[in-house]
């Protein structure tokens, strides 16, 4: 029954490419040195290890190593109702909490045929751009540090950041780990004045959007530096399953909210940047553009927020049971695609959940891109994929 | 010119460094512990149980239910039903917790213990300087130390106790009537039976 | 798109003998899934991606499932260059004790090398022709797959700093056991659990 070597071998063969990367072969005479970069390690986002086999500076094998924030994630679920899973999805892309809700909410939604009504949905677009908005900007931060910025950008992407926690904190009651959304909409409904804040707080985003631009776009270090590294082509990138602004910068246009016009987004005008070269520039610039196409959604759906419930009246908060059945819902997260698949038996709790982590994904194609680069640019290409250890290891 | 993004860049890191000595906007730091921001309304932290009136026992509202118990994610809540009743805010017996501890090491702050109860009994505290030294039991609060007022509720969550307080006084009032409506029917029925 | 039954032709056609079926969804609202037989899905699954019409390019989500006879692969595809999907395949081995051999679909899709490795680390499928078959979050040297519904956590509560009542019964039965002594306290010599 099972297949034999040969015939996989067969079939590989057939598909140049897209097999793994083989180890580069050393120029020098001297020794290779492996070294660990991680998993104690300023620059790899969490606790992650590469295994990086060097010829001098020159990188000849990347092994990354993932587990060592494994917490099992899908089990506990099983074993807890689909309600209690909530909590923990915040845990899970522990920068973003807002759209791991989302995605939970929208699987268990579509599981259970449960409708959401406008306001709900409007809101929830809110809260997802301005996580947006908030990732990428702490993104970038993060990749100027580990370019050596000693942290200039990173605290200024951070003060904004606060402006951004501090909404969340006055709706939801907590800054990160929010536990906001529900199945049939949203927990709890955001006050006038809450939104003449939130309309206040992105009206300065703009400027802010423009003074981090300007600090960095054309800085001739961070050109130097990035331009030219960790070339991602977007055969590659298809194929490996990498999603969200890393595939958007190897030129390939598929953004999940125009794809599946999930939510209000069909109703929303907004422009999907796209990169040329695939390079780590191009991927720091296609989170700077999204980061104004997020403001521009905030801005329309402040807007265009009607009034109305923001629970469902068919949705249940205590023995909700949905009836048999598998689906798989997925969104645009500031990552890539972030998507859960549940399958249910009838009972209050999933047979089975499963997360599609889009950080552990995007990661399929690091050793590609870091072979032959010098160990400086290993940080710099990673810290570009843009990961998060809690999605990778759930 | 070679370097015109660097001097840009630095112009920005300028502006910012000098306008942080006029604006507040650019020097956002607050010396915690002497100065303290004040918390938002929502805010949660832990739960506490509520009790009306004077004193803590009599006045718990938590009818030991167990729904949030059974709810709970982490499973930090324990509680042991007791054996005998007491009246409750409305009049009617209910059993009370005889135990009620919240294990806050365990505890990550969901509130969902808060959405489900039932009775308005639980809610959520902001009081987040906790710490203690004693690590095999000083975070593992019993009811006596989760008890507190309903004028504490006021204070932290001040239009959230208003609802609360307005929800269960058209609860009490709903069940007056209901009362007030079968005594008259019997004293009627009485009375009928009389002549 | 086509339908799931025009797609189970079209692979019927393009892959003469392929054992393919239908699995409706319990909630017949929702997409159904094809199953396809384990010998004939190297050959269907490159048909799907090199299809004109189907263009199945992208691989989202690869998935084990435990059930109580057979351990299960369900793969999501979709479309980047029709913005098209998704179309849901899945296969199962023989049995969960011996039989747990699946092929890869690795070297169709990159996408399915890291989380065809965790199928193998968290359920104990085998997946053949995988270019590097090897636990994923569990560490090398871990025995038994975690996520199977009969998985028994070890015993080993040395890192539990405040045990108590049932936790810290078993934790000393386990250090008893690894050392061979007997608790006080405890009747019987059977120390661990």
């Amino acid at each position: 029954m099972s297949l034999t070597q040969s015939d996989s071998a067969a079939v590989a063969g057939q598909l140049e490419g897209w097999s793994r990367p083989t180890m580069m072969e050393p120029e020098s005479e001297g020794e290779l040195m492996e070294v660990a970069m991680g998993p104690h390690h300023p620059s790899t986002h969490g606790v992650f290890r590469m295994d990086v086999t060097l010829d001098g500076e020159r990188v000849m094998r990347l092994r990354p190593v993932f587990g060592y924030l494994h917490r099992n994630h899908e089990k506990i679920a099983e074993g807890q109702s689909y309600l209690a899973s909530m909590p923990y999805t915040d845990r899970l892309d522990y920068i973003c909490p807002l759209t791991n809700n989302w995605a939970y909410a929208l699987a268990v939604e579509k599981l259970a045929g449960q409708e959401v009504p406008e306001r709900a949905e409007y809101l929830r677009v809110i809260l997802g751009e301005l996580t947006r908005f908030q990732n990428h900007a702490s993104s970038i931060g993060f990749l100027t540090q580990e370019m050596g910025a000693m942290g200039t950008p990173l605290m200024y992407a951070f003060r904004e950041r606060e402006k951004i926690l501090d909404l969340f904190e006055e709706l939801t009651g907590a800054r990160m780990m929010v536990n906001y959304m529900r199945f049939g909409g949203c927990r709890v409904d955001a006050s006038t004045e809450w939104l003449e804040r939130t309309r206040k707080v992105v009206a300065g985003l703009n400027k802010f959007t423009d003074e981090f631009d300007r600090l960095l776009s054309t800085n001739e270090i961070l050109m130097a530096r990035t331009q030219g590294v960790g070339v991602l082509k977007a055969e590659l990138a298809v194929n490996a399953g990498v999603t969200g602004p890393m595939l958007r910068a190897s030129g390939v246009n598929y953004d999940i909210r125009k794809v599946d016009s999930y939510s209000i987004y069909n109703r929303c005008k907004f422009r999907v940047p796209l990169g040329d070269h695939g390079d780590v520039y191009d991927r720091y610039m296609i989170r700077m553009l999204e980061m104004r196409e997020s403001i521009g959604i905030l801005e329309q759906a402040l807007r265009d927020i009607p009034g109305g419930p923001v629970m469902s009246p068919t949705a249940k908060i205590r023995g909700f049971r949905p009836k048999p059945g598998e689906a798989y819902g997925r969104i645009e997260a500031p990552k890539g695609e972030l998507g859960f698949y549940l399958i249910s038996n009838g009972g209050p709790n999933p047979y089975r959940y499963r997360v599609r982590p889009p950080s552990l994904i995007n990661l399929t194609v690091l050793e590609d891109m870091c072979l032959g680069v010098n160990v400086a640019d290993v940080v710099l290409i990673f810290g570009s994929v843009d990961i998060v250890l809690g999605e990778v290891d759930r | 010119m070679l370097g015109e993004g660097i001097l840009k860049g630095m112009a920005v890191t300028a502006k910012n460094f000098f306008g942080s000595y006029f604006s507040a906007e650019r020097l956002t730091t607050v010396e915690y512990p002497e100065q303290r921001i004040a918390p938002f309304e929502a805010a949660r932290v832990f739960p506490f149980l509520v009790f009306d009136g004077a004193d803590w026992e009599a006045g718990l509202r938590c009818v030991a239910c167990q729904i949030c118990e059974k709810e709970c994610p982490p499973k930090c809540i324990y509680i042991e039903k007791s054996t005998d009743k007491k009246p409750d805010a409305v009049g009617k017996l209910q059993f009370y917790p005889a135990r009620f501890d919240i294990d806050i090491s365990v505890c990550m702050s969901c509130q969902i213990c808060v959405e489900v109860c039932p009775f308005e009994a639980i809610k959520m505290d902001t009081e987040f300087e906790l710490s203690t030294d004693d690590r095999f039991g000083g975070l593992l609060l019993d009811r006596k130390q989760l008890a507190k007022s309903n004028e504490y509720y006021h204070q932290i969550h001040s239009t959230e106790a208003a609802g609360v307080d307005a929800r269960l006084a058209a609860e009490k009032a709903k069940a007056d009537a209901k009362a007030k409506g079968a005594a008259a029917a019997k004293t009627a029925a009485i009375a009928g039976e009389g002549a | 798109m086509k339908t799931v039954e025009e797609i189970k032709s079209a692979i019927e056609e393009a892959v003469p003998g392929a054992a393919v079926e239908i699995a409706p969804n319990p909630n017949p609202a929702l997409p159904h899934s094809l199953r396809i037989a384990a010998d004939n899905m190297l050959a269907a699954a490159k048909f799907l991606r090199d299809d004109a019409e189907l263009k199945l390019d992208y691989l989202s989500n690869v998935t084990g499932v435990d059930w109580p006879e057979s351990l299960e692969a369900v793969y999501h595809l979709y479309s980047v260059e029709k913005k098209h999907g998704p179309v849901i395949i899945r296969m199962h081995t023989e049995n969960r004790t011996d039989h747990v051999e699946l092929p890869s679909l690795t070297p169709i899709w990159r996408s399915a090398e890291f989380q065809e490795r965790e199928i193998f680390d968290l359920y104990g499928i085998v997946f053949t022709g995988h270019p590097d078959l090897r636990r994923l979050l569990m560490w090398e040297g871990f025995k038994d797959h975690p996520m199977r519904r009969d998985y028994v956590a070890p015993d080993d509560f040395e890192y539990e700093p405040t045990a108590h009542d049932e936790v810290l019964k078993r934790a000393q039965a386990h250090e008893a056991a690894l050392h061979g002594q007997s608790i006080p306290g405890q009747t019987g010599t059977e120390a661990g659990a």
